[in-house]
């Protein structure tokens, strides 16, 4: 039984481990705010949030497939919730029934495994409930398949011949137990046997009388007797027990399953839930072949910065179809890191099977997003700054697959404007040339002012809005690269003027567009 | 260096409390003395102690990798509330002194192995007791412990013959060592050596026979029976054969006794009602054995053991370290063969070679200006620079052959830090607020290390800036490193001192780490790194499929 509501035809592999650059790309975009909202203080929601989202599609196909399953799930929010309890309370119940400190023994094993099995049954029982009774809201590909699967394999049949097995396996009229004599006439080979039905009782007409010559009576306080005893037990019921407990091992995997294919589908909910309260519009977005150089939006935005700011944020339109390269300049503080992070989030989105935070979107899918963000100096002092940077730039280098995407946020800084400036140009015409999407947010103005000359029609020159009153409006707009980064003001505004800097989010508030 | 002048509480030491009263006397009674007049082996005077015990890391720890040291000198040595002690930068040549001056004593071999034994045995001995708290059977628990107290005392005396063969010169191990003899020699002491000795030979002399029956058990005195379990075991010899899988369950070695071994305590205590009731006295009396100025000793000493130990790799391998003269008021400084210890840590480990460099400011100069090709250890010597200072204002040793530092007010850095969404500012911007409350609060007597600041703007807007914050810090006269890329700064005025990362002139990818005091040539090695990492564009149209 396969649950199959991340992958038409896979289970999703929460124990695979992450690809190379996941710790870049959490870091560069900010992706523990997104990852939180998902799970809103759930651990294992982080988990696979985390990792269905760094484990994107770039099968257009696979994406449709889990975008129609997340469109039913957004229509019936209160169904896959109640679902998700069902399966979260299956599993807790399951690991509620400890295993103690007898876990040794298969007769304390063999009791577990039948508590266990009838805890899930009674729970199957709720979820083919569930498929009958709502089958019929469902219509993604991924939900139809399930609710069917769920009903035609656990009928009433199926679990009466489990009921029946349990029942018996309580043993209320005991244990019937062969053995054989092994070395030194100790009972060896011990085999559980099933008592004809019609012998109700069978065990006592067996047994001799109380104070009969066969019979060892174990005072009831005798604990080393009673210990020998269930010995005994366990040893016939080894087999059985073994045999049970496998069975609930595969079936609490299909919760389990079932738990991480909600679980990522819950998170969406929560993340929507949130975007939504804040009045931020979201859109399933169109994915294009990884050939093409689709990149169009509209109203795109940072979703991290709406979630951390609590309320609503710039968000920018992107027409950039056709385009393989974007460069990004202007003023300091002007928006351009947030609208670097709005593109890397709405792709990973987008591959993720994901709605994105935006009114609408289209992109071509890419091979691998990438990051490469000036950083902190290495902390393990191995080498200078500069050559840590270029150090991380070659591992990127090694990940790049045909129809990647790479995002530069102030990359090759460490050193100086017109060095910096060459290193990136030769970087970025390689890159180019073996079909890499490249995003460039950049201070290096001799570099975008080389590419600018050049006037290629792949390339898109983006700038930081700034006004003629020097506020910055934190929007987007296409425009050439431009000499100064206005640290003047800056420096002015903070050293000379002594101005007491406003609280970070007020002015930032302050300089919303009206809505 | 000149001694300063010693509290006079100190001389006459022996401390109240540990003369002649009687143990019984003592039972319950809180420590009878001020913690103030202690002898304490980290601190000459009261006022030399920070105000809180608890205090967070200075602000600069993180850039100048002390914390990385830090948590080295720490590192299991977490009992001791250590990190207090690091994050307290001393305000007197006096007090810098007089840890140097107990350094220099505990550099003696033999005297450092001792102190080392004596708080390897003191934390056997608290390892003891915290397991006896543990304990809720009573006579298991009294027996651990008078174990634990005579760990205690035999680390005393043994610590106290030590400290009388050592050729000690500090004053601060000069007046421990007058208390602790004055410790052993009083008959609060003596008793208790005495009463665990008669403990011991007592529990020896008790033997005894449990009888089970059915589902008794019986407690009787041991009458010298044979050894069946042997003789078992001679009657079955013939029957054993090779090896087998072993069935039979473990049982750990454990503190923990049963309810029936409890009980059968209780009968034993009735057999033998002497020894047992000693014992019960023994617990009740002596619950307040530990002596609080040992326990501080145990503490403190633990800041020079850390110290010695973290140098010990670095003085295997090679490296100079020196005592540092301290300044207090004149800026002409200097160090020879400085470097940065964290790292050299790390290379030393790596068996890999260490650079030293020198620096020296003299009369008017101020601010030493590194530029030069990157990935030249300019950034490290920086580093260095600020961790030697702060090594040396708590008392250490510091890196180098020689040095003459600065005691300064306050240590300021400014390294590059990463974005951060929370901030909402934009990295310039939150650069200069930095800067601003750093120059806000420095002072004269301040040291300023700036790493590599203004890289996220354009080339001319840090200059600008570059030229407006250095003129600035000229202006107040402060100590400061700043590395830079603006070669323009090296220049600035009389303040400043030009120095340059080196490279080898026949291969300018390889740095020599050497930063020698000379103009800033203007030259970067930015193509060679890239050559060196596969980056440039014929490299990259290798690399990459086409």
């Amino acid at each position: 039984m396969k649950a199959y509501l991340l992958y038409r035809d896979r289970d999703f592999d929460l124990d695979a481990p992450l690809p190379p650059h996941a710790d870049a790309l959490i870091q560069d975009l900010e992706l523990t705010t997104l990852f939180g909202a998902m799970a809103r203080g759930d651990e294992f929601l982080l988990d696979v949030a985390k990792k269905t989202i760094l484990a994107g599609m770039d099968d257009l196909d696979a994406i449709r497939y889990r975008q129609a399953i997340l469109r039913d799930c957004l229509k019936n929010p209160a169904i896959v919730a109640e679902m998700y309890a069902l399966v979260v309370d299956a599993i807790g119940n399951e690991r509620k029934n400890y295993w103690g400190i007898f876990h040794r023994y298969p007769g304390a094993i063999l009791n577990r495994a039948v508590d266990v099995l009838q805890m899930f049954v009674t729970m199957l029982k709720r979820l083919r409930r569930i498929a009958e009774d709502h089958a019929d809201k469902f219509e993604s590909e991924g939900f139809t398949t399930l609710f069917a699967m769920l009903r035609r394999e656990l009928d009433d049949g199926y679990f009466a011949a489990i009921e029946e097995h349990l029942r018996r396996l309580k043993f209320r009229d005991g244990v019937m137990i062969s053995a054989e004599l092994g070395p030194g006439n100790n009972g060896v080979n011990h085999v559980l046997r099933r008592p004809r039905e019609q012998s109700r009782g069978w065990l006592m007409r067996l047994l001799p009388r109380r104070g009969g010559p066969f019979t060892i009576h174990v005072h009831p306080r005798d604990e080393s007797g009673a210990r020998l005893l269930s010995d005994l037990r366990d040893r016939g019921v080894n087999q059985v027990a073994n045999a049970l407990a496998q069975s609930t091992d595969h079936i609490l995997d299909f919760f389990r399953m079932l738990r991480i294919e909600l679980g990522f589908h819950i998170g969406c909910l929560n993340l929507h839930r949130q975007l939504d309260e804040k009045g931020m519009p979201v859109s399933f977005p169109v994915p294009a072949a990884g050939s093409e150089r689709r990149h169009s939006c509209r109203k795109l935005y940072d979703a991290c910065l709406a979630l951390t700011l609590g309320t609503a944020v710039v968000s920018n339109d992107v027409a950039a179809d056709g385009k393989a390269l974007v460069i990004v300049t202007g003023p300091n503080q002007g928006g351009k890191s947030t609208f670097l992070r709005a593109i890397g989030l709405a792709q990973l989105m987008m591959q993720g099977g994901m709605f994105v935070a935006a009114e609408s979107c289209c992109s071509n899918v890419c091979a691998r997003v990438l990051t490469h963000y000036k950083r902190e100096e290495d902390t393990t002092m191995k080498s200078g700054k500069f050559d840590e940077e270029l150090e991380r730039m070659s591992a990127v280098v090694d990940q790049i697959a045909p129809n990647s995407m790479l995002l530069f946020n102030e990359s090759f800084a460490a050193t100086n404007e017109r060095e910096g400036a060459e290193i990136a140009g030769q970087i970025v015409r390689a890159l180019l040339e073996s079909r890499v999407k490249i995003f460039f947010v950049t201070h290096l103005y001799e570099f975008a002012r080389a590419f600018h000359e050049r006037n290629l029609t792949n390339t898109l020159f983006l700038r930081a809005e700034r006004q003629t009153d020097g506020n910055r409006t934190f929007k987007i707009i296409p425009g050439a690269p431009l000499e100064t980064s206005h640290g003047e003001d800056l420096y002015e505004r903070i050293f000379l003027r002594g101005e007491p800097l406003p609280p970070a989010q007020g002015k930032f508030r302050e300089r919303q567009p009206a809505k | 260096m000149s001694p300063s002048a010693r509290p006079a509480t100190m001389d006459k030491t022996p401390l109240r409390g540990h003369g002649d009263t009687a143990p019984a006397a003592h039972t319950n009674m809180p420590a009878p003395f001020a913690a103030t007049a202690l002898p304490s082996v980290l601190f000459e005077r009261a006022e030399d102690r920070p105000y809180a015990e608890e205090s967070a890391a200075p602000a600069c720890f993180h850039d100048l990798n002390l914390d990385q040291i830090v948590e080295t000198l720490v590192a299991g040595r977490a009992e001791y509330g250590l990190k207090s002690f690091f994050h307290a930068p001393l305000k007197r040549a006096g007090a810098i002194a007089y840890r140097q001056d107990v350094l220099r004593d505990l550099e003696h071999p033999a005297l450092f192995e001792a102190v080392k034994s004596f708080t390897r045995r003191m934390r056997e001995m608290r390892g003891h007791l915290a397991s006896t708290e543990k304990l809720s059977y009573r006579y298991q628990k009294e027996r651990w412990f008078l174990e634990t107290v005579e760990t205690y005392c035999g680390a005393v005396e043994q610590l106290a013959r030590d400290l009388a063969a050592a050729p000690l010169q500090s004053q601060g191990l000069l007046a421990f060592h007058a208390c602790l003899t004055s410790y052993t020699g009083s008959s609060r002491f003596i008793v208790l050596r005495k009463q665990i000795a008669k403990q011991q030979a007592d529990l020896s002399r008790v033997t005894y026979n449990l009888v089970l029956k059915d589902l008794s058990i019986t407690v009787r005195k041991f009458e010298a029976e044979a050894d069946y379990g042997a003789e078992v075991l001679a009657t079955f010899e013939k029957f054993k054969q090779g090896d087998a899988k072993d069935y039979r369950v473990k049982y750990p070695d454990s503190l923990d006794i049963s309810h029936i071994e409890a009980k059968i305590h209780e009968h034993l205590a009735a057999l033998y009602p002497a020894e047992f009731s000693a014992l019960d006295r023994f617990f009740a009396d002596y619950q307040d054995y530990l002596d609080e100025a040992i326990g501080v000793f145990d503490r403190e000493i633990q800041f020079y053991i850390a110290a010695l130990e973290y140098y010990e790799p670095l003085k295997r391998a090679g490296l100079a370290i020196c005592y540092p003269k301290i300044s207090e008021d004149g800026k002409a400084i200097f160090s020879r063969d400085g470097f940065d210890v964290a790292l050299a840590h790390r290379l030393v480990g790596q068996k890999a070679t260490v650079v030293c460099n020198d620096f020296e400011l003299v009369g008017a100069e101020r601010i030493l200006v590194v530029s030069g090709p990157n990935q030249g250890g300019k950034t490290t010597f920086a580093r260095a620079f600020g961790q030697m200072h702060y090594l040396a204002s708590i008392g250490f040793p510091v890196p180098g052959r020689e040095a003459r530092l600065f005691l300064f007010d306050k240590l300021f850095t400014h390294f590059e830090r990463e974005e951060d969404i929370t901030t909402l500012r934009g990295k310039l911007e939150d650069d200069l607020v930095r800067i601003h409350e750093v120059l806000r609060a420095a002072t004269p007597d301040s040291i300023v290390v700036m790493n590599e600041i203004f890289t996220s703007t354009t080339l001319s807007d840090a200059m600008f800036l570059g030229r407006e914050i250095l003129g600035r810090i000229a202006a107040l006269d402060a100590l400061c490193v700043c590395v830079t890329f603006i070669d323009e700064l090296a220049a600035l005025n009389e303040k400043t001192v030009s120095m340059v990362s080196g490279v080898y002139p026949d291969n300018p990818a390889v740095r020599t780490y050497k930063i020698a005091r000379r103009p800033a040539d203007g030259l970067a090695y930015a193509l060679a790194i890239a050559e060196k990492h596969r980056l440039t564009y014929a490299r990259l149209r290798e690399r990459l499929p086409s």
